[in-house]
């Protein structure tokens, strides 16, 4: 088995990369534009849940048992899929995946496939197997296809265009749809993209999507997303091949009640998406009349093998932890080397890889919680990243990362506002030692850590803190 | 070794478990969620209303009887001549002076016809859900997907609260193509503008019936 993470294994180091992202005004300020907004968008919906904690909870406690039954459930899922006519083939890692696909693309002497996005392909590095073998795909996704279009990498996994302003891509679209006197209103670029791609939707015969949940007792698969492209590659072509990580299982067909909650309102700051697709196996007489599923591990039973980090393989990819995070708003995306960024990515890819690569990133935080309280199923990264920072220290990287790290950190420490930010981060980071009483963590690290940022001894709030809960209380 | 014996090797490594779950493990999961919902039948349908206005699809609302007349005057409104419907829509809601073609199989008419009308299985009046649900015979995924403009045709009895009483119902017909429709097509991935019609068809419009 050997694990790949897009190019994470080559990438240049958190810092090093994030340092020429920061000094890219243009990047920084159309992140920033996006993620507020996306930010107060999901707050007013999440706020007017009134069970949205016992929503988060239950989610949480779903995806734990799911993880602890791993082995149990996705041969359920195999067992009722196959019964409804789908074919489930297994897959070790990345290579294995593609192999996979593309000989299932060969098998039907076929040189075109439309694809729904799938952050799953782009972690395998798909579309250039697919290129490779001589096969041309199709992002379908409006920000995928700025992507694809724009031979660049996505920046975030809801919204992976989210780094480009309209006018980058007007020029874009203008220059490779041929489009010279294609306007410059989001309308004119979405109307752009529809008319570029419902041809293909209406012709190409292969689709390839990812999925946001696979139902062990019904086989079934479902798509969450908001412009259509998923229904038209999940209902048109007569062949659909689905990309799923293993640890995209849930149990039942009611836990649905949960995700569906919770994934839009963190996603999109919506109620509900526009669309959502639910299928099993396959239909006579309507859809594709063959349906594929690849089960995709690439070291996600790295990460299911530790027992501190395992709700990491929780994560339903709702983007809300980067939106929320102060490093991410300030680098973008690409500084993670990852097809996954933000406070996700800086826990998913160095474990994914093993802790072989990309030793950088869990020090890509101020690990001041903002992810954890924002992140639908409770998945605690602060306490994650420390963990891993203590595994990069003993699997002996540490003298190569420390230096680096701290940089890392200090990217979040440029203002008053994000001081206390990191107060409260380095508050977090000495629970490992109190905790229980039994040390349980590196504490060179975090000597280093907060000797540079000079925050140690930490009081239990900080005055900003004590201050603000001061003026909310009542006085009596 | 097959990859899948594989991987089911390391998982079980990984969790030191055994190619069992346990039912009363995932029956203790606490839902201390809201299942089922509070409000009134009134109510309840004054909120999907409410959440289909918010995603900007137009809400007629007319009594059983009237829901031919009712298609009439929208058709009329929006210059159309007619309208695809899936095969098992009653007969007697179709208007005359139109015509209702009942589904094209083939994807390049349904992509240069006017529209189409259908009803639902449910509709969920907490986040302005329309489930359509895709057995032979009622609307195909195609059909209620390739043409620009929707029509869709909710009973108030099929409108229910919540999600997890919406769920609910779709498990009963959980193994069917199921689509939730919320709103018309959209995407935000232009700096985070949303903009209606992407894809799927570009306006939603809905007939309560009352
Ligand atoms: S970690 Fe949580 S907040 Fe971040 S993408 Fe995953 S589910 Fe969303």
């Amino acid at each position: 088995m050997s694990v790949r993470v897009g190019e994470a294994a080559t990438a240049p180091e958190f810092p090093v990369a994030a340092k020429k992202l920061v000094s890219n005004a243009q990047i920084r300020q159309n992140v920033r534009r996006a993620t507020d907004i996306i930010r107060n968008k999901r707050a007013r919906v999440v706020e007017e849940v009134d069970d949205w904690e016992q929503l988060r909870r239950a989610g949480h406690e779903i995806k734990e048992h799911v993880l602890r039954h791993l082995d149990f459930y996705l041969q359920q899922f195999e067992a009722a899929c196959t019964r409804a006519g789908g074919v489930v083939h297994w897959a070790s890692d990345a290579a294995e995946a593609n192999r996979i696909i593309v000989d299932l693309i060969r098998a039907h002497e076929a040189t075109e496939v439309i694809k729904v996005k799938t952050m799953t392909s782009d972690e395998i590095r798909l579309n250039p197997a697919l290129q490779a073998a001589g096969i041309t795909p199709y992002e379908t996704d409006l920000a995928d296809l700025i992507v694809q279009l724009g031979e660049d990498q996505p920046s975030h996994i809801v919204v992976p265009a989210l780094h480009r302003n309209r006018m980058e891509i007007r020029r874009i679209f203008s220059e490779k749809m041929n489009l010279p006197e294609l306007g410059y209103e989001p309308e004119d670029l979405t109307a752009a993209a529809r008319a570029y791609l419902r041809e293909k939707f209406l012709r190409v015969p292969i689709a390839i999507s990812g999925g946001n949940f696979a139902i062990a007792e019904t086989g079934s698969v479902c798509v969450v997303e908001s412009e259509g492209n998923g229904r038209m590659c999940l209902s048109l072509p007569r062949v659909l091949i689905t990309l799923i990580g293993i640890e995209k299982i849930i149990p039942k067909f009611r836990d649905l009640e949960v995700f569906l909650q919770l994934l839009p309102r963190s996603a999109t700051g919506e109620r509900m998406n526009p669309y959502n697709s639910i299928w099993t196996g396959v239909s006579p007489g309507s859809g594709p009349r063959e349906f594929h599923v690849v089960l995709l591990d690439n070291g996600r039973t790295n990460v299911l093998a530790d027992d501190f980090s395992r709700e990491t393989l929780d994560c339903i990819r709702c983007g809300a932890c980067l939106n929320a995070c102060p490093v991410y708003r300030q680098t973008g995306g690409h500084a993670y080397g990852s097809v996954y960024a933000g406070p996700i990515g800086a826990i998913l890819t160095p474990q994914l890889q093993a802790m072989q690569h990309s030793q950088s990133l869990p020090y890509a935080s101020s690990l001041c919680g903002a992810c954890y309280e924002v992140c639908p199923v409770k998945i605690n990264i602060p306490e994650i990243l420390v963990h891993l920072r203590g595994r990069v220290v003993e699997e002996g990287h540490a003298p190569i990362v420390e230096r680096l790290a701290m940089k890392a950190a200090g990217y979040a420490l440029e203002t008053p506002e994000r001081l206390s930010l990191a107060q409260k981060a380095a508050r977090i980071a000495q629970i490992p030692f109190t905790h229980d009483g039994v040390i349980r963590r590196l504490p060179g690290m975090l000597a280093g850590w907060t000797a540079v940022r000079d925050l140690a001894p930490i009081p239990k709030q900080s005055f900003r803190e004590w201050w603000a809960k001061r003026q909310k209380e009542p006085r009596l | 070794m097959s990859a899948k014996q594989d991987i089911i090797d390391r998982i079980r490594n990984a969790t030191g478990g055994s190619s069992i779950t346990s039912e009363i493990e995932y029956e203790s999961i606490n839902r201390h969620y809201r299942q089922a919902g509070i409000l009134d039948p009134a109510a309840r349908i004054e909120l999907f209303a409410d959440r289909l206005a918010d995603y900007g699809s137009p809400v007629y609302r007319c009594a059983e009887s009237e829901i031919a007349p009712t298609i009439a005057g929208i058709l009329t409104e929006r210059s159309k001549t007619g309208l695809l419907v899936p095969r098992d829509l009653p007969r007697i809601w179709l208007p005359d002076g139109f015509y209702f073609f009942r589904e094209s199989p083939d994807y390049h008419e349904l992509d240069s016809s006017e529209g189409v009308l259908t009803d639902c299985a449910l509709a969920i009046a907490a986040t302005g859900t329309i489930v359509l649900r895709h057995a032979p015979g009622e609307v195909s995924r195609a059909l209620s997907l390739i043409p620009d403009y929707h029509l869709c045709i909710v009973f108030p009895s099929q409108i229910v609260e919540t999600v997890p009483e919406g769920i609910r119902q779709m498990a009963s017909f959980s193994t069917l193509p199921i689509t939730t429709i919320s709103g018309p097509s959209a995407t935000s991935d232009i700096e985070m503008t949303r903009i209606k019609g992407v894809h799927g068809p570009r306006t939603l419009e809905v007939i309560l019936v009352t």
